[in-house]
């Protein structure tokens, strides 16, 4: 590139903005190294990595089915139930907050910006301080699982219910009220078919996160297959790690390509 | 609307029938495995509102311990997303049909990448906790990893979309791959790839809150200790301070990609 130097050279202060910016993110990066514990490996750790290698390559298949209730179907299970209730509550919630939340005409600036600021709040709570909550209110087990998915999964979900609403196209709506139509008559002539496919396809994508999570609560105690997995991290048997992973991987993989491949054939 | 019959027929009503017959069944089936029983909660919410009432009391005098914690998980989360999109970038390039032709290569890293993507965080934290022992160095392996499957399938998904004519040009001036790569490649993503940076880091910022929670370092080690005393005035601070940093840094990072793209 030796005829670089003929091309026009970009504004100053493009140039000026664009060092700036790098020096930052450098400064910040080497900032956020100071103060962090040095990292030793320590003989321990070789150990433990080789024994969780072993047992991830020598998965116990002896737990995948007991049929005691106990084994890693049955949790698998739980946890698909987890998902499923626990989004279906949650698609319900949804729908209130999300016609508060959305930004569309004729509306109080204020009524927008409080509900968008309370699914953001909903957002940021944690889920397992939800889940730990809902465990006082209902003790530990499946259900607490359920409605702490429930409840979290309406920040997100009833924001992309917001944002498909406020895409929609008026058209419709003002053609069944040009016709003579009431409110009523609008939402569900015009509104509902254009919103429906929009609101499955949502849920669905919310319902692949909701696995995720419902597969996790059981860590605290919320049910699922997060229970016997931190007993057998804790209890350092990585044979079970191995096969409680390998089904995790299995379920979230298979709800993927479904639900996946329902989204595609709606929209 | 007096002829409907003469619109169209709309066809696959079974479909609709099917879905719905599933989703009944799904959530009977659900409700019974989970052992649902929303009475036992309407029954059991005050217990859940006292301890929010409690929650609501903040304990406003133990917000100088939280300032401490909370800036060693944005470290955490900063080193976590560096590692993770630094180890993204390269894994890539790998897996984009348009840089690599060799259809196996492509399948068989994917493949991988698809499965460090179903791996959940606080798992990962929990792995990364047994192996190199409590802290925020367990924290920062499990960020990366987790950061490494998100940010480089939108990686490989935001090469394949870049133009061609400039992979072609160079290929046809007889560049070498990693001409290609700096000339033609680089340069239509380089400020994607800042902004999806940028974007996991946000996400990072709400994970890493929670990953303390299996001793991985920063806030979540407070949360835990808070939530086991039962002291739910200082789990009310906390989760307000989470609020306030996660709404501080998404309002910086989304100006900062919306001036990128």
């Amino acid at each position: 590139m030796s005829h670089a130097s003929t091309l026009p050279k970009a504004p100053l202060t493009h140039r000026y903005r664009h060092i700036f910016f790098t020096v930052l993110t450098v400064a910040i990066v080497i900032w956020s190294f100071t103060g962090m514990p040095s990292f030793d490996i320590k003989q321990n750790a070789w150990l433990v990595t080789k024994s969780i290698v072993n047992g991830l390559v020598h998965p116990d298949f002896s737990y995948v089915w007991t049929g005691d209730g106990e084994d890693l179907t049955s949790s698998l299970l739980q946890t698909l139930g987890i998902a499923f209730l626990g989004t279906f509550i949650s698609a319900i919630i949804s729908l209130p907050f999300a016609f508060w939340a959305a930004n569309t005409r004729n509306k109080f600036w204020l009524t927008t910006r409080s509900g968008k600021f309370v699914l953001t709040a909903i957002r940021t709570f944690p889920e397992i301080v939800l889940a730990l909550m809902f465990i006082k209110a209902v003790g530990p087990g499946s259900f607490a699982g359920v409605l702490a998915v429930g409840f979290h999964s309406v920040g997100m979900l009833a924001k992309l219910f917001s944002e498909a609403i406020e895409n929609m196209d008026g058209g419709a709506g003002e053609a069944v009220t040009a016709a003579g139509g009431t409110r009523l008559e609008v939402t569900l002539i015009a509104s509902l078919p254009q919103l429906m496919p929009e609101f499955v396809s949502n849920t669905l994508y919310r319902f692949e996160l909701a696995i995720r999570s419902a597969s996790i609560l059981g860590m605290v105690g919320a049910g699922g297959v997060g229970t016997p997995l931190i007993f057998a991290i804790q209890t350092r048997s990585w044979s079970r790690v191995g096969i409680i992973l390998y089904g995790i991987i299995i379920l979230v993989t298979l709800t993927d390509f479904i639900s996946g491949s329902l989204r595609k054939r709606l929209i | 609307m007096t002829a409907p019959s003469s619109l169209p027929k709309r066809k696959l009503q079974w479909q609709k029938w099917a879905l719905t017959i599933f989703m009944v069944v799904g959530l009977v089936w659900s409700a019974w495995i989970t052992q649902a029983h929303m009475g036992l909660f309407f029954q059991n919410i005050s217990q859940f509102l006292v301890i929010f009432q409690e929650m609501a009391h903040v304990d406003w005098s133990y917000a100088y311990y939280t300032v401490d914690p909370m800036i060693q998980t944005l470290k955490m989360s900063i080193i976590g997303t560096l590692i993770g999109s630094a180890l993204a970038f390269p894994y890539a390039l790998l897996v984009s049909r348009n840089i690599v032709t060799n259809k196996v290569v492509v399948g068989v890293f994917r493949f991988i990448l698809n499965i460090v993507r179903t791996i959940p965080d606080l798992m990962l934290a929990a792995l990364f906790v047994a192996v190199v022992g409590i802290g925020p160095i367990a924290g920062i392996f499990a960020l990366a990893i987790f950061t490494f499957g998100m940010v480089g399938k939108l990686f490989y998904e935001a090469i394949e979309t870049i133009d061609p004519g400039p992979l072609e040009a160079l290929r046809a001036a007889g560049a070498g791959r990693i001409e290609i790569i700096r000339f033609a490649v680089v340069p239509q993503i380089a400020n994607y790839f800042i902004s999806y940076v940028l974007y996991a880091f946000e996400i990072n910022v709400r994970a890493s809150t929670v990953l303390g929670y299996m001793g991985a370092g920063g806030i979540g080690i407070y949360l835990q200790q808070a939530l086991s005393m039962f002291s739910y005035d200082r789990v009310g601070l906390i989760v307000l301070v989470i609020f306030a940093v996660v709404l501080l840094i998404d309002y910086v990072s989304g100006k900062a990609r919306e001036a990128l793209l």
